[in-house]
């Protein structure tokens, strides 16, 4: 796939002479062709799973499908009259922002020091940080269970976010070492010599450079904690969050529930991506100077 | 402060967390692997080898990453470069490539099924066209490399964005006179993007990599939603194991192949990837 080239061309036409304008705009058809391929690559399953969801069950499970839903809302009803949909979904929010806050205040300053410092012990602080995310989840969560029934920690969203952060916390320390790295020193020299604390320097320097950065890793947090499946369903029983209600129903459900269940997690985070797209396009405010 | 105890202060929250929440059920899953009731024993890692599904576990596990993450890279470095080159429409083509950012595996495999299944929109598309003249069962026990295939679409479709993100930070981090410089000079786009801005990428390709491929090892509730119990992967077998077979030990032998082969994977890219002291922005 050569789409990471064609980009490139576009800048180039506006720097070569005008007589290879036509070389130019094939090289721009192409770009634009390649852009609407891969949106349609993204949104066409999307659409088609809630093509299913707005149909109704007997609809889902006939053939051949139409591509355009009925708006039937037989599915939707016989989802949302599932008892615990809605306390699910409220726990999947709570357990996600909980874990947002703990991973970055634990894993931002981790990440600042494993970019900044030199000082023993750090290659074992950084195993100790990869190991985390190369252990498989729900061997962890089955110990906790344990302890969390002896700390009374057991079905409640802090003890699930605890363990949601444990998957976080790598996340948020290397993709912030990755961010302060890309910051070069010199920035915050240049600071102390004009008069400014470590503090001051941090924070009127280097922060607003990688503010950004640091918001697409609260993202990342959100999003493992809002998927999260084994840990969900080892650890709760009364306060299921969605994923976990989900799978345990899903074995048994037909398939018009699968569906509108999976249309269930899907439209939240489309509203949670576009809630946080601001963010996102911060990060072009460095992009693009 | 004194200056030599600020890294330790820093890394001490995460330090103490990860110890609590990580290093102590790791231990206890590291005992329960190679103890029985008569002290240390072997038992829990040969019943695992000898299980006839633990090869194939295995197989599908690392297949599945070697096909997986080198197509994700490809797309994500297409969509990072798409996206920094775009000027019209910029925001809103970011948005849609961000889009699978949010989506768990559980919902991509729903997704897929919704294509897959037997009444499903690949099967009405192909009757449509008059290439078939009754629905074919794509997700049957008997056609495990069609599973495959979706698997592989559902992955690639779900978890590209988030490598894409992570190149998009890091390209933000480049500043674009390093391009211009290369321009000027007269480097093709495609020796600016080889020779610029993917050596400068080198960090965030690093960490894209690791993640990725670790989170490919771990891949479950996509290939249970498509295919069920058809093609076996790692994950699958230990959530048998652990739930099904109520045996924790030889679930938590699975648990040390996992770790085993993520173990591998990062120590590889930390080296492959590494980033020389003084060659970063």
């Amino acid at each position: 796939m050569s789409a990471s080239a064609e980009p490139d061309a576009v800048l180039a036409r506006n720097s070569v002479p005008r007589t290879v304008e036509g070389a130019g705009s094939a090289r721009r058809f192409l770009f634009v062709s390649a852009v609407i391929v891969i949106c349609a690559w993204v949104l066409v399953p999307i659409y088609l799973l809630l093509v299913n969801t707005l149909s109704s069950p007997q609809e889902v499970t006939s053939f051949p499908k139409s591509f355009v839903p009925s708006f039937d809302f037989g599915s939707i009803q016989f989802f949302v009259s599932f008892a615990g949909v809605a306390k699910a979904l409220w726990n999947s929010i709570l357990v996600a922002i909980l874990t947002m806050a703990m991973s970055l205040a634990l894993g931002a300053p981790a990440g600042y020091a494993l970019s900044r410092f030199e000082f023993a012990g750090k290659e074992v602080f950084r195993m100790l940080v990869v190991m985390t995310r190369a252990f498989p989840l729900p061997l962890l969560a089955l110990p906790l269970a344990i302890f969390f029934i002896r700390t009374g920690l057991d079905d409640t969203a802090i003890g699930l976010a605890l363990v949601h952060t444990v998957l976080a916390i790598p996340f948020a320390a290397l993709i912030t070492f990755s961010l302060f790295s890309g910051i070069p020193l010199e920035f915050e020299e240049a600071a102390w010599t004009l008069g400014c604390t470590r503090w001051q320097a941090f924070y009127k320097v280097v922060l607003p450079l990688v503010l950004p950065g640091i918001a697409a890793s609260a993202v990342f947090a959100f999003i493992i904690s809002w998927n999260e499946v084994f840990a969900a369903a080892v650890l709760t029983i009364e306060n299921r969050t969605l994923p976990a209600f989900l799978v345990q129903n899903l074995n048994v459900s037909p398939l018009h529930l699968k569906f509108a269940g999976g249309a269930a997690m899907v439209i939240p985070a489309l509203v949670f991506i576009f809630a946080v797209r601001k963010y996102l396009f911060a990060m072009w405010g460095i992009a693009s100077r | 402060m004194p200056r030599k105890a600020l890294p330790y202060l820093l890394i001490l929250p995460a330090t103490i967390f990860l110890l609590v929440f990580f290093a102590y059920p790791f231990v206890q899953i590291g005992v329960l692997a190679i103890t029985g009731p008569d002290g240390l024993t072997l038992q829990h890692i040969q019943t695992m080898a000898g299980h006839w599904k633990f090869k194939s576990a295995l197989g599908w596990t690392v297949l599945l990453a070697v096909v997986v993450v080198p197509i994700q890279l490809v797309m994500a470095l297409s969509m990072a470069s798409i996206v920094t080159r775009l000027k019209a429409g910029r925001n809103t083509v970011l948005y849609i490539f961000s889009i699978p950012l949010g989506l768990s595996d559980l919902a991509a495999g729903i997704v897929w099924l919704a294509i897959f299944e037997q009444s499903g929109f690949l099967n009405s598309i192909l009757w449509n066209l008059g290439l078939i003249e009754r629905p074919i069962l794509f997700l049957g026990y008997q056609s495990v490399w069609v599973i495959f295939l979706a698997v592989v679409l559902a992955e690639v479709w779900r978890a590209t964005a988030i490598v894409m993100v992570i190149l998009v930070s890091g390209m933000g981090l480049i500043p674009k006179e390093f391009d211009e410089a290369g321009q000027v000079f007269g480097a093709s786009a495609w020796q600016r993007f080889y020779k610029i801005t993917l050596p400068l990428l080198r960090p965030s390709l690093q960490s894209a990599l690791i993640l990725r491929t670790l989170s490919a090892f771990e891949v479950f509730a996509v290939v249970i939603a498509l295919g069920g119990t058809t093609m076996p992967v790692l994950m699958g077998e230990t959530f048998q194991w652990q739930f099904n077979l109520q045996d924790r030990n030889v679930a938590a032998a699975y648990a040390l192949v996992i770790l085993t082969i993520s173990i591998a994977s990062t120590l590889f890219f930390l080296r492959a990837l590494r980033v020389p002291k003084g060659a970063t922005l």
